[in-house]
């Protein structure tokens, strides 16, 4: 809500030496806050005074302009009271027109200094100013197209120009809260500006309104909860084409409003200054009585804005014998709008239920100022105070009559009483605050007390809809006394348990992959259809039932994401893309696994929601397991004067995922597999047991292709809840031997297909107990082997808890180690 | 080489001489100190010192002797050996001396040669800062409570005090999702935590709950779908106002120094009444708006960071979440993680934190 202070002082009278600064802190400490001010003037120092056109003389020049040489009548501003001679270049004034001069000496926004100075054959002695030089909106004053020419009773020659422009009168821009609707106007901002100084307010809503009788123009009202208040003032013999005055058009600027038209101008300037929003029609043009009622099915309107509109059954209507002739609280119909030759004009001043307006601007995506007030809440008593107020405008500034009808249907629903225990306030805010001054600080926020014992029965006054809670009341007197007054206290908090045991290993995870040189990306969890493609997933690919945002960002990536790959691979292409071949990256986050039955009820609030109840929503809410994944493109191990470096590949996708289980004591293991996104032959199922929890690998070189990133690009993505539910808590401490250890080589030639995990698990299992460690040191294939076979190479240590071991045991435990590798795999010894 | 000298004739033995005894002394003695280094104080040895050296083989003529001879010539022998022995010794250690010496100058290396042989990782500094911040309030004995990011309609609005028509709901611009009858969303704010919590457990209740949250914003250098907050719930006997304050101060002066003050203005949550907006003093310029006379830039010469929202959770949503109002009263606050981050560490652009340039995570390391 932007408003001038000029306005709002009209209805509060401020001591002199309240500053701006002082005004607007104030304002914002009680819960209006301050967005900004906009002051022009700041921006100019005078002198800026009022002109009259004497002469204006055409002069064609050689560019092709005319300039016109004026001799304006200043008055004595110049100091000696003869016309000032100024070119000016704008074409949209005569002699006698009053304009706005700028003499020299003054300087205007932007640092633009004004003298006088021979231009075009003369000496300019100052400039007739347009209202963007005075940095006011390029349409003020009617001034877009050339200067602004005022009206010939605005003022007279060598008048200061400062208060007819309104320069210098500051306009404040408040963030209205939704609670606090009744701040939307000028009568809220200089009641809240009364109450942070403790100074006298004038309520503008406060006048004598006429009687209601059976004179004015008929209204029905068929819903009463939809509309509780309808007012309707006539007037007739409206001058629907006078000009709207300087000052209200002014006014209407500054609150961020565009004039329009009389007529329109006033039903907007009594809304900004009451805060309720009025509609008026042209009599003329309506058809009988007016009726509120709901819309029938397909039902339509043509709106104010030329939209041609389908109603819903749900909308509330203003309508006549033609139809539909607004929404209500929306926005007006075309046919019965304010026109040019519009001379009799209804008043409509009503009050609409909150909800129903609200639904109705959502359903047609019509916010309007008038809807904004509606459903946020406004005063219920206000409609005849503000249709008599707009009626006095009409009569003074249109030259219209006052029609004695005076239409009022319903009245303003009771106000309701809050009743709090006098000490709440302060048990809630943990600020000394008793009861006299509770009270005090209720009724001057315009609430009724009464004192029940320890209890207050309270009515909150009829533009605080938003009151209704206890707790409603104790804010309200909080910030009477003042937030910043509520002292810090720490609360006693009972021992906790510290961060969960998930939690603790989450942040193992991240440390172990960034110690080993992965970096973490955060993606958006956005993808589309074409992704799937792109990964290349078969069509009952379970990673391709998801759920869908009915209003996403981006209409191509409309699913919330079952796979952490997309959003990664598009990060390491960026990466890629922007110089940086070697990219490792990780990422742990939710996925969206749904089984396509989800439906989340809507419970009710006025009670904890029952067993049941709570089952259906933990029922309703998808699964959303905690993926991780990583790729890798380029060195892992990098080149340099040392020698060569490494590229990543699929065994560093496997590698990382293995890297991470040993951190979490899990042991996984790895089986080859052929699934998507990767390639066939280098991939890798990660299982704990017989549970598959995610693979790894190389990419298949189509995906690579389809994401745009290196071949060979390797990934991997494992469920990782599923790896921390199996985390070793506690590590066992280790037991080991300090006697000699005995080390023997192996080399066993296999077929090519034989895994080499089967070939390492057979000799584990062959060399017993006293096998310490063993290691694949060497793969080799080649003609010294023969074709698909390949020869592997492994380092055994053997060691005994309790002595040193003989050569012959370690022979026999070697021996049988090779049998059993040999029965398994059809191992041969190679020579 | 003499035969044994068994049956007794003064036989002379000339290398038994004293002369010659000392000659080949004299002899080892200057080979010795004539070594230049030890492959050639090796050499000396075997020729002086060795088996076939003049002095051993002199030694075994001893036994040429008569017995009242060999004594003399055995001390004769014995004395040069040893003296050769511990020239030698001698000899040997200023060689080996002088050898390690020149060996640690021949093996001088460039010291400045790059040494990044390994790949540097980084944590994503998002995931960081959020275990600080909740770090913050584990040592207070708080818990860390976490939540679904696609959540039931009715935990992210209705059960805070956002039935389907409150205004509020349009200030969250959400995401929804299909079908229409799921009553889904993504979850706006952090807030649903505080719903599953207090449904969940029974007060006292303290709990910190950091994590991701979505909203229809398009995305540029302050604004994302895509965002985190960090949410703090306590409902207990006797909270009030003050426990916030206090709270909140202890949290800034954490995160961001000693001194660093906290102020409140009246705003309005629907799921806290009275709501607070909180701000704290520029850890900056401290208040003042300026730094070395030109504007702060990181309050924009406001002296004042915008933290976010908070206030006393209203009574309708301990109703909702089946805690009694009139025996409990709680606090409640949230965040933006990111929006904290970009003006602790001046970051400049939000889309830098979700692009996944791994410049971005990298200078973070592993701990904030």
């Amino acid at each position: 809500m932007k408003a001038p202070l000029s306005w709002i002082r009209e209805h509060v009278d401020l001591p002199a030496d309240v500053t701006l600064d002082a005004l607007t802190w104030r304002l914002t400490m009680l819960g209006l806050k301050l967005e900004g001010v906009a002051s022009p003037a700041d921006d100019i120092t005078g002198p800026l005074v009022l002109g009259r056109v004497l002469t204006r003389e055409p002069e064609p020049q050689k560019n092709g302009k005319t300039i016109s040489w004026c001799t304006v009548d200043v008055g004595e501003a110049n100091g000696t009271g003869d016309p000032q001679g100024i070119v000016c270049g704008a074409h949209n004034f005569v002699e006698g027109d009053l304009v706005v001069v700028c003499l020299p000496g003054a300087v205007l926004p932007g640092g633009f200094a004004i003298s006088a100075r021979k231009t075009y054959g003369h000496v300019s002695a100052g400039m007739i100013c347009s209202a963007s030089e005075l940095g006011l909106p390029d349409d003020a004053f009617g001034g877009a197209d050339g200067i602004i020419v005022l009206p010939a009773d605005a003022g007279a020659p060598g008048d200061d120009a400062f208060p007819v422009l309104g320069l210098g009168d500051a306009v404040i821009e408040l963030e209205i809260n939704p609670d606090r609707a009744y701040a939307l106007s000028v009568r809220g901002i200089a009641r809240e500006a009364a109450l942070g100084f403790g100074a006298p307010y004038a309520d503008p809503a406060a006048r004598r309104v006429p009687a209601p009788n059976d004179a004015g123009h008929p209204v029905v009202v068929d819903d009463p909860a939809g509309c509780p208040v309808f007012v309707a003032r006539t007037v007739t013999g409206f001058r629907a084409d006078a000009p709207t005055p300087d000052w209200m058009a002014r006014r209407l600027t500054q609150a961020g409003m565009r004039p329009i038209s009389l007529g329109v101008d006033i039903t907007n300037y009594v809304m900004l200054e009451l805060g309720q929003p009025l509609h008026g029609y042209d009599r003329d043009k309506l058809t009988g009585a007016i009726r509120v009622r709901r819309a029938t099915a397909g039902e339509q309107i043509t709106t104010l804005d030329g939209q041609r509109r389908t109603l819903d059954v749900e909308d509330l209507l203003i309508t006549d014998g033609s139809g539909p002739i607004g929404i209500a609280g929306t926005m007006g119909g075309e046919t019965t709008e304010l026109s040019g030759t519009t001379t009799n004009v209804v008043i409509e001043s009503a009050h609409f239920d909150a909800v129903t307006v609200f639904r109705s601007g959502r359903r047609h995506k019509l916010p309007s100022e008038a809807s904004k007030r509606f459903e946020r809440g406004v005063d219920p008593e206000l409609p005849q105070a503000a249709a008599d107020r707009a009626v006095e405008l009409m009569v003074e500034l249109g030259g219209a009559t006052d029609d004695a009808g005076v239409t009022v249907v319903g009245q303003a629903p009771q106000r309701r009483v809050v009743t709090i225990p006098a000490d709440l306030p302060a048990r809630i805010s943990g600020l000394e605050i008793d009861a006299a001054t509770v009270t005090a600080h209720l009724t001057a926020v315009g609430c009724d007390v009464t004192a029940d014992g320890e209890r207050l029965a309270v009515v909150a006054p009829s533009w605080r809809p938003d009151v209704t809670d206890p707790y409603d009341l104790v804010e309200e007197v909080v910030r009477v006394v003042g937030y910043d007054q509520v002292p810090s206290v720490l609360p006693t908090t009972p021992p906790g348990h510290g961060w969960t045991p998930v939690q603790r290993l989450r942040r193992r995870v991240g440390l172990t992959l960034a110690g080993a040189g992965w970096t973490e990306t955060i993606s958006y969890p956005f993808v589309g259809e074409d992704d799937w493609d792109r990964l290349g997933l078969p069509a009952d690919d379970p990673r391709r039932t998801t759920l869908r945002m009915a209003n996403p960002l981006n209409n191509e990536e409309p699913i919330l994401t079952t796979t952490l790959l997309p959003g990664l691979l598009k990060a390491l292409a960026r990466n890629v893309g922007r110089a940086n071949a070697d990219v490792a990256l990780f990422e742990h986050s939710l996925v969206c696994r749904p089984t396509g039955n989800e439906r989340a009820p809507i419970l009710g609030v006025e009670t904890r929601p029952s067993a049941e109840e709570w089952a259906t929503i933990e029922k309703a809410v998808p699964s959303q397991p905690m993926h991780l994944a990583v790729a890798v493109t380029g060195q892992r191990a990098r080149a340099g004067w040392w020698g060569a470096g490494r590229e990543g590949g699929w065994a560093d996708a496997i590698g990382a995922v293995r890297d991470v289980a040993r951190a979490l004591g899990v042991e996984v293991e790895v089986r080859a597999d052929a699934v998507a996104p990767w390639h066939p032959g280098r991939c890798a199922a990660v299982r704990i047991g017989e549970r598959v929890i995610g693979h790894a690998g190389e990419l298949h070189p189509s995906v690579c292709r389809a994401y745009g990133v290196p071949a060979r690009t390797a990934v991997a993505e494992v469920d990782l809840d599923a790896l921390l539910e199996q985390a070793q808590q506690v590590v066992p401490g280790p037991t080991f031997s300090s006697y000699p250890v005995a080390k023997e080589d192996v080399a066993l030639v296999v077929d090519a297909a034989v895994p080499a995990a089967a070939v390492e698990a057979a000799l584990r299992e062959g060399a017993g107990e006293l096998l310490e460690s063993i290691r694949l040191f060497d793969v080799y294939t080649g003609p010294q082997v023969g074709e698909g076979r390949k020869s592997l190479a492994y380092a055994l240590r053997f060691r005994a808890p309790d002595r040193t071991l003989t050569e012959a045991e370690t022979a026999a435990a070697r021996e049988a180690a090779v049998a059993v590798a040999a029965e398994r795999t059809g191992a041969v010894q190679r020579a | 080489m003499s035969g044994p000298n068994s049956e007794y004739d003064p036989v002379e033995v000339t290398s038994l001489k004293s002369e010659e005894v000392t000659a080949m002394r004299d002899a080892a003695l200057a080979a010795i100190a004539g070594a230049r280094d030890l492959e050639h104080l090796k050499q000396v040895r075997l020729d002086h010192v060795g088996d076939r050296s003049p002095l051993a083989l002199a030694n075994r003529e001893i036994g040429a002797l008569p017995p009242q001879a060999r004594k003399d010539a055995g001390q004769r022998i014995g004395q040069a050996r040893g003296r050769v022995s511990q020239a030698l010794a001698e000899r040997q250690a200023v060689l080996e001396v002088e050898h390690e010496e020149r060996m640690l100058v021949e093996e001088t290396v460039d010291v400045t040669l790059p040494t990044d042989r390994r790949p540097v990782g980084a944590r994503h500094p998002i995931t960081s800062f959020s275990e600080r911040i909740a770090d913050v309030f584990v040592a207070m004995g708080w818990d860390v409570a976490e939540g679904p990011w696609v959540e039931a309609e009715w935990l992210n609005f209705d059960a805070l005090n956002m039935g389907a028509d409150h205004p509020a709901r349009t200030m969250q611009d959400t995401f929804w999702l299909e079908p229409a009858d799921a009553a889904l969303v993504l979850r706006t704010h952090t807030s649903p935590v505080q719903a599953r919590t207090m449904l969940t457990r029974e007060p006292p209740i303290h709990v910190i709950c950091p994590g991701r949250v979505f909203r229809t914003d398009e995305i540029d250098a302050t604004h994302s779908p895509v965002f985190h907050q960090v949410e703090g719930l306590v409902v207990d006997r006797g909270i009030t106002m003050a426990h916030l304050k206090g709270t909140l101060d202890h949290m800034t002066q954490a995160l961001f120094g000693e001194g660093i003050s906290t102020r409140f203005r009246p705003s309005y949550f629907p799921f806290t009444e009275p709501s607070a907006e909180m701000d704290m003093v520029c850890f900056v310029c401290r208040g003042s708006g300026r730094v070395d006379e030109a504007l702060c830039r990181t309050c924009r010469g406001e002296g004042w960071i915008e933290l976010g929202g908070c206030g006393v959770v209203n009574p309708r949503v301990l109703i909702a979440c089946g805690i009694d109002p009139e025996v409990y009263s709680g606090f409640a606050f949230g965040f933006g993680i990111d929006r904290m981050l970009m003006f602790r560490h001046g970051v400049a652009d939000l889309r830098d934190v979700f692009e996944g340039d791994v410049r971005f995570a990298q200078p973070f390391g592993v701990e904030i």
